[in-house]
């Protein structure tokens, strides 16, 4: 499902040339539950955004779904978000001027360009497996944290990705809330068998993942499988 | 595109006090155009009116030369029949021309018995240049209607200046083109008001008793006043017209000259500067439209540059993030075109019944009367949206080339 090999990024500050990924190699299987765990600046959200497409490696190859990434320019690689990959963002980010519908509906509308109909039963489906259906015609101001990351949630699956990238997802929700947006997402996981991928730092989320792998300097110093999965 | 348009309005809407206040701006602009224009028109087409309905026709055809010298009144640079002929086979079979009148002009001394005067005169067959001239009779004070052989049409100035009235009889004395002074004894029929321009304080009497004062033995004339039948016309007649220009005479120099209105008229300027002062507000207005799309657009890229990464995380490709805001640019300038649209009409409106009066020069208590053309509406709606749409340009493409991953990063 993703195949990345030898990926390297580097920043120039100044004079100065920064590596903070270093020949960072990695596959994923479909349907995994995947946590990347580190200290700050181990480059965490650096290898999420290189592998959701977002960050262009400076070098190395990332092949997702058999497709070459960096062989896309600006409009494919966003074409290939749209169609592909799902993201779960910390603070939700949600769409504040549209309604909780609205903000599931605009990867369809904006990005798929669905039919109404088609996109009516997936949406509505979504809003009942994410438990906001009552909530549908509320704008973001009017729900809270919890709710707003369940419709963050929705919003990155109704497009049906293979792959969910989620950048602390839990970060600015309560024990509770979180406890129960990890469960969301591990029944989604097994129900779609859609690849989660996490950067985290979140005791609760590391305990539920199959697959935890340690970054330290942007580089893995450890890829192992838990409890949940087998370890390698 | 229906759904752009419903995320660019209700983007509007989030800030709607800055979306109000940036409307205003813009109809404050197109009303303050608009309302110039009307009532500039106003004043422009009245004074075109009385210019050429009541005076100096749309065209006028001299001898050559005779323009160059108008204010020494030559008798030496008259039409004369050969050259009449010549003339009218154009003035006859052109598309353009309603009417044309001929006219002697010249100058002479004026007597009322008591003192005398000078005096500028047009000799006219009253019947065509009442048809040539249709406010000529407006201008015509105390006439009833009719000038005969033996009657004077005479300046107001003249009148109140010697007490001349309705009735009198005057003596005309003039010299003709060799020199030979010639009198006759005239009744007054009318006062003439005075007009701006050329001819604008000239007196009136009847073809016939010009050429008898001046002892004119064959048919002369100074000048050809020609009315088209649509003002719009002019460039078209004058082109129809111009092998006129190209005619020699006996000494093979050019035997004729024709001038239109414009040319004749120094209020031709004014309506030039009216026009000047129009452009001039519209760019004002431009630059208004421009400044305040283009900042309001700009606070809205900076303000959302989260909102921009997440959209373009998920998926959206640049050119819809472009659409996005060039859409909220469009929707601005088309809520100020339409809000300064409909105010400036109803602007126009009520100062069309309020019967405002205004003087220009010795001319008083002429009545404004604004119209706004749909034409005008239409350019300067047409003008605000495109400039709206092109202010938005740069903050969209701005915003479409934002890199997701340092947009998200922003609080």
């Amino acid at each position: 499902m993703i195949s990345a090999k030898n990926l390297n990024k580097t920043y120039k500050v100044g004079e100065l040339t920064l590596t903070v990924i270093h020949d960072f190699s990695l596959d994923i299987n479909e349907g995994e539950f995947i946590s990347l765990i580190g200290p700050s600046g181990s480059g965490k959200s650096t290898v999420l955004n290189m592998l959701g497409c977002l960050d262009t490696p400076t070098s190395g190859s990332l092949i997702i779904n058999g497709q070459d990434i960096a062989i896309l320019n600006k409009t494919q690689q966003a074409n290939f978000r749209g169609e592909h990959i799902g993201f779960i963002f910390q603070s939700f980010n949600l769409i504040p001027v549209l309604t909780v519908y609205e903000n599931i509906e605009y990867p369809l509308i904006m990005i798929q360009n669905l039919p109404e109909h088609e996109r009516k039963v997936r949406i509505e489906k979504l809003l009942h497996e994410v438990g906001m259906y009552e909530q549908k015609d509320k704008t973001p101001d009017k729900i809270s944290g919890g709710q707003m990351q369940r419709v963050a949630i929705a919003r990155a699956l109704v497009t049906n990705p293979k792959i969910v990238f989620a950048d602390e997802p839990t970060a600015n929700l309560d024990s509770t809330t979180a406890h129960m947006i990890i469960e969301l997402m591990k029944k989604i996981q097994k129900e779609h068998n859609t690849t989660f991928v996490f950067a985290t730092h979140d005791e609760k989320i590391v305990s539920n993942v199959d697959r935890l792998i340690t970054l330290v300097d942007g580089n893995i110093v450890e890829d192992i499988y838990t409890n949940n999965g087998v370890q390698q | 595109m229906k759904n752009i348009f419903k995320i660019a309005y209700r983007n509007l809407l989030r800030n709607h006090r800055r979306t109000l206040l940036t409307a205003s701006l813009i109809t404050l602009g197109v009303v303050f155009v608009l309302v110039y224009t009307a009532l500039s028109g106003s004043f422009k087409n009245y004074m075109i009116g009385q210019i050429t309905d009541s005076s100096m026709g749309h065209i006028q055809i001299h001898k050559k030369g005779f323009v160059a010298s108008v204010e020494n009144l030559p008798l030496d640079k008259n039409l004369n029949a050969k050259a009449l002929e010549y003339l009218e086979q154009f003035l006859n079979e052109s598309q353009y021309i309603q009417s044309y009148s001929y006219r002697i002009k010249f100058g002479g001394m004026f007597s009322n018995f008591v003192s005398t005067t000078n005096i500028r005169l047009n000799a006219i067959d009253p019947d065509k240049e009442f048809a040539t001239l249709p406010s000529l009779k407006d201008r015509l004070v105390n006439f009833n209607g009719i000038l005969n052989k033996g009657e004077i049409i005479v300046p107001d100035i003249i009148t109140k200046g010697m007490d001349v009235k309705i009735g009198d009889t005057v003596v005309l004395v003039a010299n003709n083109k060799s020199g030979s002074v010639n009198g006759i004894n005239l009744k007054v029929v009318g006062e003439v008001e005075r007009i701006s321009g050329p001819g604008g304080r000239d007196g009136y009497i009847h073809i016939e008793d010009a050429k008898k004062v001046l002892r004119m033995k064959g048919v002369e004339v100074s000048e050809i006043v020609i009315r088209l039948k649509d003002v719009n016309m002019l460039k078209d007649a004058m082109l129809e017209l111009s092998p006129i220009l190209k005619k020699l005479n006996q000494k093979e120099k050019l035997a004729f000259e024709i001038h239109s209105w414009e040319q004749l008229s120094p209020f031709y300027n004014i309506i030039k500067m009216l026009d000047i002062m129009n452009i001039s507000i519209q760019i004002i207005l431009i630059s208004i439209v421009l400044i305040s799309i283009l900042n309001v657009m700009i606070m809205s890229v900076y303000e959302r540059i989260k909102e921009i990464g997440t959209i373009a995380a998920m998926g959206t490709p640049p050119k819809t993030i472009v659409k996005l805001f060039l859409m909220e640019g469009l929707l601005l300038g088309i809520l100020g075109a339409m809000l300064g649209a409909i105010l400036s009409m109803l602007i126009v409106q009520g100062l069309d019944m309020m019967q405002i009066t205004y003087s220009f020069g010795r001319e008083s208590n002429l009545i404004l009367e604004p119209i706004l053309a749909l034409k005008d509406v239409i350019i300067i709606s047409v003008i605000v949206v495109a400039i709206s749409l092109i202010a938005s340009i740069s903050p969209a493409l701005k915003a479409s080339r934002l890199d997701p991953v340092e947009a998200l990063r922003t609080n």
